[in-house]
């Protein structure tokens, strides 16, 4: 069996292979300079790789720069909340190192495409504004205070899609964190309905029902792509407004998450 | 300058031979996930006479068509296989179902309906037929298989639309199927937490990568993976085209 004739055979069927193998081989690239190849032609020849790969347009930019804000809170309120004696019991331990591992792999890549145009860590106030005063030492509050961070993440993410549709690859890799965030969201919204005994509360939005009202506005939406989906299959509203998460716009996002950015 | 030419060929060199092993890469990762459904498949075909569930049946031949109608068709398709998979499972209820599963399990069938009917509605005469599923290979009754079933279903589901949205043209088609792909993230996360509670699987390492990015797969590939589950033979080779 020729392994090399099925990988062209599979290149054929997959059209997307090209793009993501030009990524991959400029990646893989990239890694090398750091080790064999630091030559005098290298640093011109990373330049355009790098702009060429990812700096393909000022929105892509400020598409990522926006994302690595809310990666760098998220990634430092887990940091924060993993660190802290007494307050994620042992149970629960195993998601929370889960869900920063990624936060901190999506700052990694972020910082990483980005290079040079890439924006600073802010300083963040978990407490916000006193309004957390115990998040990093009440579980209950810190549960909260983390799902109400990844329902605004996974609507902060739909909210920029369409600026990148000039942008196949970078649209991609933003739909593929995208769904991580709501693979988080979900499983902190279950540990959420345990710790406020409130089990109406399911690892997907119902109306817009939640803890701060700004995070969950417009999640009640019963008209999806121009129809009105009342009365659908003879389903509730409920299930409706579930089967549909919403975008917010960058300046809702920044309102949520003013708060908690000191500098 | 020496340096400098040879520097130039090496780093070429470099990436000719980076591209194979990346080759071989993204042909095992995709080939993973169509081996993962297939097991399933074939460990479920050892009680049932079926003799070969990954050769689609005598059904219809059905064009998903070209454009973000074929995108959109597609999505459809792939809701039609949920739908009808989650009805069977409420229809039937494996032995020990909880009521908490029944609640989630019940949640996830509403929506998968809801999306259905939607596409279905929005596509109006431009919508595919209705598929004919063909569920022969799982058992229904047993809870790792109804549950194993679902989470192929979702994850699949997700890699789909990941790997969908830079076929779309139009900015309302990304949106509509960004608000589609949570929810389906949604569910494979909380289906992967009624198989292995609290632990790292709602996001397991399995099916996020070292980016902490989430799987993109392109429809011949889902399609592929897919057609032991639909009688129909389903062709989308001009989707998004």
């Amino acid at each position: 069996m020729d392994i090399f004739k099925i990988i062209d055979d599979f290149q054929k069927i997959d059209g997307d292979a090209a793009g993501r193998l030009e990524f991959a081989t400029r990646r893989h690239f990239m890694n090398r300079i750091g080790s064999k190849l630091a030559t005098v032609a290298v640093p011109t020849v990373f330049a355009s790789i790098v702009n060429k790969a990812y700096a393909q347009s000022a929105k892509a930019i400020d598409v990522l720069n926006f994302a690595l804000t809310l990666e760098y809170l998220e990634d430092e309120f887990y940091k924060a909340g993993n660190a802290a004696a007494n307050l994620i019991p042992a149970s629960d331990k195993t998601i929370f190192t889960q869900i920063g591992k990624h936060e901190s792999q999506h700052v990694a890549f972020l910082v990483k495409a980005l290079g040079d145009k890439a924006i600073k860590k802010p300083t963040f106030d978990f407490k916000y504004g006193g309004a957390f005063n115990d998040v990093f030492t009440n579980y209950k509050t810190f549960v909260t205070v983390s799902s109400a961070l990844e329902d605004t993440g996974v609507r902060a993410y739909k909210g920029q899609a369409g600026e990148l549709l000039a942008d196949a690859q970078i649209l991609e890799y933003a739909l593929q964190v995208h769904s991580v965030e709501a693979r988080h969201a979900a499983m902190t919204r279950r540990l959420a309905a345990t710790v406020t005994a409130n089990p109406a509360m399911k690892g997907w939005i119902t109306g817009k029902e939640g803890a701060v009202a700004a995070i969950y506005a417009g999640e009640d939406n019963m008209t999806q792509g121009g129809v009105n989906l009342k009365g659908l299959a003879s389903k509730s509203d409920a299930a409706i407004t579930e089967a549909f998460d919403e975008p917010l716009t960058k300046a809702a996002v920044l309102a949520i998450a003013g708060p908690f950015i000191k500098a | 300058m020496n340096r400098q030419t040879k520097s130039k060929i090496d780093s070429g060199k470099e990436e000719g031979a980076s591209a194979s092993v990346v080759n071989r890469r993204l042909f095992l990762r995709s080939a993973g996930l169509a081996t993962s459904l297939g097991t399933i498949v074939i460990a479920a075909a050892c009680n049932d006479d079926d003799p070969d569930p990954m050769i689609p049946g005598t059904g219809d031949s059905v064009d998903l068509g070209s454009g973000d109608v074929g995108v959109l068709n597609y999505a459809y398709a792939l809701e039609q296989l949920e739908a009808a998979f989650y009805t069977q499972v409420i229809a039937t209820p494996f032995a020990g179902i909880t009521d908490a599963e029944k609640t989630i399990l019940t949640d996830i069938r509403d929506h998968e309906i809801i999306h259905r009917d939607f596409f279905k509605k929005a596509l109006g005469d431009k919508a595919i037929k209705d598929l004919t599923p063909n569920f022969a290979t799982i058992d229904f009754t047993k809870r790792d298989a109804v549950l194993g079933a679902a989470k192929l279903f979702e994850d699949t589901g997700v890699a789909a639309y990941n790997g969908a949205g830079r076929l779309l043209k139009d900015g309302g088609n990304l949106l509509l199927a960004g608000k589609i792909v949570s929810v389906e993230a949604r569910h494979a996360a909380v289906i992967r937490d009624l198989l292995k509670p609290k632990s790292a699987d709602f996001a397991g390492d399995d099916i996020i990568n070292e980016n902490g990015f989430d799987k993109a797969v392109a429809p011949a590939d889902i399609l592929a993976a897919v057609k032991g589950y639909v009688k129909d033979t389903i062709t989308g080779a001009n989707v998004g085209k």
